[in-house]
């Protein structure tokens, strides 16, 4: 790790966070940490040092451009890639050997990116294939259904004929229903209409009053910011930016997620006014931004100005 | 009348390569494994039933109620240990080593046993007389019978399939191993499941050849294996009512070709495997129509 630049500012503002943590209304022990995680796809590196805690009932949202390292992050997470490096810790057990099955039936589900359901089954087989080896819990097939209030008619149905927005329903309901303690969600925004997206967000709220804490990868940052209870931004594997969403800047978000000159060095400090970095980043909006929506609107919107 | 004559035995004797063929299409279905070895799992089902009935004295009918477990566990074995060894490095891998285990098993039985053709005799008179329909028609009772257990294991199977928790989980696996880990689901033990199907229906076969013809230690792999091979290419990859189909076509063309001169029949067998290879590539059944 970088740890001689930019090692200070993260940890600082990690036991800055945990301290929050504590204080609030969440249990004072990380569900779901992952230190110092470098992981190697072949030659190349995917993660590079990365470290994060989730506490209980939260919504932590990874977001960063293609080939960040986000989805690497969730999938190392479920067990799915080998760490070079680092550990990963789920209830303060070290989860070092443990295969992604015996992690998903330990409470760690993931919702693959892509959606990844199974296409020679039904909707119900699907969601019976997620609660076969399910912990004990609130969710069963029934409550999946009153969540989706469409499915229950559909449920004999193939899951190739459903959209892409009900297909990635029926992949949130397998997960469900396997009764995870932590939700790991990949890019459910990808390939879908926004539209369809904002309805799928729209029941996290339900989601969470279970009981349920989620870790989420985005690209979508408005979408991630708006739901979200704790940011963490990935670039070229490393993180660049972390904190609550009200806590960063829209500069802030946009250096880290760009990694414009001068934000690459290192993570942004929370404390650090607009102003220190608007000024110089006025003019260099990358082209991928430009001729597209904003990168966010709604609540960040005022941090802007302050 | 001797082409109906054909006809019926074609069909009867199309029972006997669907139960060769079934295995091998669930295990190719499944796992994407070509079993090289599938045939001479099938002869050695045949002498484990030999073994079964010289130590217990079964009817040698009933003989399948100990084989067919036997041959299950074998699968399951076979499958969690060479077969999951050899995925994980490559599928090309998995066709190496059942080439390997097709060499090991043939030689085994010549070494330790003998390379005599051996038949299970049936001393029941039901089972190995005929009946004729009209005059020149000789239905075999014994040819029914197979013809009759493949139908039943096909519909067991199919049953199993799409029905019962293992069977879903086959089709998951089947589908996406990955997807299927993340709900929690070992796909190693199911696999090694679809095994112990497929091992264990080869067990019939093997019981099932040996009534109806002889085997030796090379049977496997000169008849068993390329009569299945050309059976699930004909009906289907990975189609399981496609084995019946194949198997069936199979035995009318052979029978017919050996109408036509006598020792045609496997050539015209092998020119309708050809010549569905050319014109119909997905078989005369297309996937996901049954399974």
């Amino acid at each position: 790790m970088s740890s001689a630049e930019d090692g200070a500012p993260v940890s600082s503002s990690l036991t800055g966070d945990s301290a929050e943590h504590a204080a609030g209304p969440q249990n004072g022990t990380p569900l779901l940490e992952v230190r110092e995680l470098t992981v190697h796809h072949g030659q190349l590196r995917a993660l590079d040092h990365v470290s994060l805690r989730v506490f209980p009932g939260e919504v932590y949202a990874i977001i960063g451009a293609n080939g960040a390292g986000k989805s690497t992050l969730l999938r190392t997470i479920a067990g799915l890639h080998r760490a070079t490096e680092g550990s990963i810790l789920f209830d303060g057990r070290d989860l070092a050997g443990v295969r992604p099955e015996r992690r998903a039936t330990q409470g760690i589900v993931m919702v693959p990116e892509g959606r990844r359901l199974f296409p020679s089954l039904t909707v119900e087989e699907n969601l019976k294939v997620g609660a076969t080896y399910a912990r004990k819990g609130q969710w069963t097939i029934e409550r999946v259904y009153e969540l989706f209030d469409w499915m229950k008619d559909r449920r004999r149905q193939p899951t190739a004929q459903l959209s892409g927005g009900e297909q990635q329903a029926v992949a949130i309901g397998r997960a469900l229903v396997a009764n995870p303690r932590v939700l790991l969600l990949d890019e459910l925004s990808l390939g879908l209409a926004p539209v369809v997206v904002q309805r799928i967000y729209a029941m996290l709220p339900q989601i969470l009053a279970s009981g349920l804490t989620v870790l989420l990868v985005e690209q979508d940052v408005s979408q991630a910011l708006r739901v979200a209870s704790h940011i963490q931004c990935l670039l070229e594997g490393r993180t660049t930016l972390e904190g609550r969403p009200a806590d960063v800047t829209a500069e802030q978000v946009e250096g880290a997620y760009f990694g414009l000159a001068g934000t690459t060095a290192g993570p942004l400090p929370h404390d650090r006014g607009a102003g220190g970095y608007g000024g110089g980043l006025g003019g260099v909006v990358p082209p991928e931004a430009t001729g597209s929506e904003p990168l966010w609107t709604g609540s960040t919107t005022s941090s802007r100005g302050s | 009348m001797d082409w109906v004559n054909d006809v019926i035995q074609g069909i009867l004797t199309g029972g006997l390569y669907a139960l060769f063929a079934c295995g091998l299409s669930l295990m190719f279905g499944v796992m994407k494994v070509v079993n090289l070895a599938h045939g001479d799992l099938a002869v050695l089902g045949g002498y484990v039933a030999l073994g079964v009935i010289a130590i217990t004295h079964v009817p040698v009918l009933w003989s399948f109620l100990i084989v067919v477990p036997i041959m299950a566990a074998i699968g399951y074995l076979l499958q969690r240990t060479l077969i999951q060894a050899a995925l994980d490095r490559s599928i090309l891998t998995t066709l190496l080593v059942t080439f390997g285990l097709s060499v090991v098993i043939e030689n085994a039985l010549l070494q330790f046993i003998n390379a005599d053709s051996h038949s299970l005799g049936v001393n029941n008179s039901i089972i190995t007389a005929s009946f004729s329909v009209g005059s020149q028609i000789q239905v075999a009772y014994l040819s029914l019978l197979i013809l009759a257990v493949a139908v039943v294991v096909l519909l067991g199977l199919q049953y199993f399939l799409s029905v019962t928790k293992y069977g879903r989980l086959i089709r998951a696996v089947a589908d996406d191993k990955e997807a299927a880990q993340l709900s929690g689901i070992d796909y190693r033990h199911v696999f090694g499941i679809a095994a112990a199907i497929a091992v264990g229906s080869v067990g019939l076969a093997g019981i099932a050849q040996g009534l109806s013809a002889q085997f030796a230690p090379t049977t496997g792999t000169d008849t068993i294996l390329l009569f299945a091979f050309a059976a699930v290419v004909i009906g289907g990859l990975g189609s399981l009512w496609g084995t019946l189909v194949g198997g069936i076509v199979l035995g009318v063309a052979q029978e017919i070709g050996s109408q036509i001169s006598s020792s045609d029949g496997f050539l015209a067998g092998y020119i309708v495997f050809l010549a569905v290879l050319v014109l119909r590539p997905q078989g005369l059944v297309a996937r996901g129509a049954s399974s």
